[in-house]
């Protein structure tokens, strides 16, 4: 029985390192409404992946991708301000996979466990998946770290300093596409950019540079697991949802901080 | 000396069907400084950012020799306030050690902003930590976006002498784009009026060396500049009768 508690924790965890780099910069960024589009159409991945029937992890990866890019061609167009595009996109792709997935009347799909995730029924498979995801998207994140810090900061003066903005922008984009596809089983495409921007507002308080801002939201993050995991398991509430309040708390708890630097 | 760095020939440059640059023929040299002036939207910002190469041109070449190192201050840099950066890492990010950044803040003079946080900088301090960074790479080129903006008048003394003393020590060429019509440091060493195409272009006359005047204004004088034409609400080039006027180049109708 003790299992699955184990694997769902060992899941939580793997994803609450990679959320709190990549949360940092989707809090620096202020990406927030990205974040949300991408996760909302992960859900029209899911439906796609299993009419197609190609891997859920892939497809749902294919389709944030395609939608980040498609939002990048849309807002050089510059006809729409970015958050209406955002709205536009987001709400369509949601609305869309929610359509998809009923009319796949010979597979059931289980809806709440896609909007809310299913932590606990996390298997030693989808652990592997978790890891790899997770691993690679640190591995990116840290490599990339200098350069992304830099167009963060100010693009026009990276790129005449020699970065590339257009591929390390692209990079961040593949790297967030990817941590949806992973932290979709565990918290759900509805509550996936709480996972990310949550923790890294709690760490903005007590941190005064960027690295040990995005150590600290991993740290929160991993708390928030661990206390949602807690509660889910004590007083029977769905997981998913428990984490995201335990990160809230935790946010409440910084605001007792006083802001450094 | 005539060293030329980066040489514009007949650039032009279209935004949303809106020509903002026409025919602009110019040339950088090295340890000279270019001012741009000319009247918002004149297409300054956008000249600058074509030299810089963030932009390319619709028609026209840009000439740049091999060995260019750019350094850039742009007009303002907006860091969101959740970002925890302090001013020496803003600086150590044009990939330089902690020495050199030191030194940077030593001769832009605000050393002691070093571990301030870069969202609290004054907005004269931030200018200076932007020119700092500009020259962390020893370019042979710095492109300066509107350098004195938001600082008061002494201050815009002190960072034209700075910008003045840089020239020499890093034997730059240095385009700087003004904003201000009267008041362009006097060792500028040529001036480009701009209004979507060059208007003029030639030496700042100094008004005077009287010694009251330069007790007053220090290294500035006010720039005796002739314009052959004047220009409307629109920024149209006016004859002194009031009709628009063609310059040299100019295509428009």
């Amino acid at each position: 029985m003790i299992d699955f508690l184990i694997y769902a924790l060992l899941a939580g965890l793997g994803l609450a390192a990679v959320a709190g780099p990549l949360g940092c910069f989707v809090v620096w960024r202020r990406m927030a409404y990205f974040g949300d589009t991408l996760a909302h159409s992960a859900l029209l991945g899911v439906a796609l992946g299993v009419l197609l029937n190609i891997d859920l992890g892939i497809a749902v990866a294919a389709v944030c991708l395609i939608m980040a890019l498609g939002l990048v061609a849309l807002e050089q167009q510059g006809v729409l301000a970015l958050d209406t595009l955002l709205g536009i996109l987001s709400h369509s792709a949601l609305a869309a996979g929610l359509v998809v997935i009923s009319l796949l009347s010979d597979i059931r799909v289980d809806l709440m466990s896609l909007l809310f995730g299913d932590l606990l029924s996390v298997t030693a498979s989808d652990l592997w998946v978790i890891y790899t995801g997770a691993a690679v998207a640190i591995i990116l994140l840290t490599t990339l770290w200098k350069p992304l810090i830099s167009i963060t900061v100010e693009p026009d003066l990276a790129a005449v300093e020699g970065i590339n903005v257009a591929r390390i922008r692209t990079a961040l984009m593949l790297i967030t596409a990817l941590v949806i596809a992973v932290a979709m089983k565990i918290v759900g495409v509805l509550l996936i950019t709480a996972l990310l921007i949550i923790p890294a507002a709690a760490a903005r308080r007590v941190c005064a540079t960027p690295e040990l801002m995005a150590v600290t939201a991993s740290l929160v993050a991993m708390a928030s697991v661990i206390s949602g995991l807690a509660a889910s398991w004590y007083i029977d509430t769905p997981a998913g949802p428990s984490i995201v309040i335990s990160a809230a708390l935790l946010f409440c708890f910084s605001l007792s901080f006083k802001q450094k630097a | 000396m005539n060293n030329s760095l980066v040489r514009l020939k007949s650039v032009s440059k279209t935004f949303a069907d809106k020509p903002i640059l026409q025919n602009i023929s110019m040339e950088i040299n090295q340890g000279e400084i270019t001012t741009l002036i000319g009247p918002n939207g004149a297409g300054k910002s956008s000249l600058i950012r074509l030299i810089l190469g963030l932009i390319t041109p619709d028609k026209g070449t840009i000439e740049k020799t091999p060995n260019l190192t750019v350094g850039y201050m742009p007009q303002k840099v907006n860091i969101d306030p959740t970002l925890p950066i302090s001013t020496c890492r803003f600086l150590q990010l044009a990939n330089t050690s902690h020495e050199e950044c030191h030194n940077a803040l030593e001769l832009a003079g605000i050393p002691e902003v070093k571990n301030t946080p870069f969202h609290k900088l004054s907005g004269g301090e931030m200018q200076r930590v932007l020119l700092a960074r500009s020259i962390l790479r020893k370019p042979n080129l710095l492109v300066l976006d509107e350098p004195v903006q938001g600082v008061d008048f002494n201050g815009q003394n002190e960072l034209y002498g700075l910008i003045g003393k840089l020239r020499s020590s890093l034997n730059c060429g240095i385009v700087m784009v003004s904003h201000d019509l009267h008041l362009v440091m006097s060792a500028t060493d040529h001036v480009i009026c701009l209004n979507h195409h060059i208007c003029c272009q030639g030496k700042p006359e100094q008004v005077t060396q009287d010694p009251a005047y330069l007790d007053i204004f220090g290294e500035t004088a006010f720039y005796n500049h002739k314009h052959n034409h004047q220009h409307s609400l629109k920024g149209e080039v006016l004859d002194s009768d009031g009709t628009h006027r063609h310059g040299e180049g100019c295509q428009h109708d």
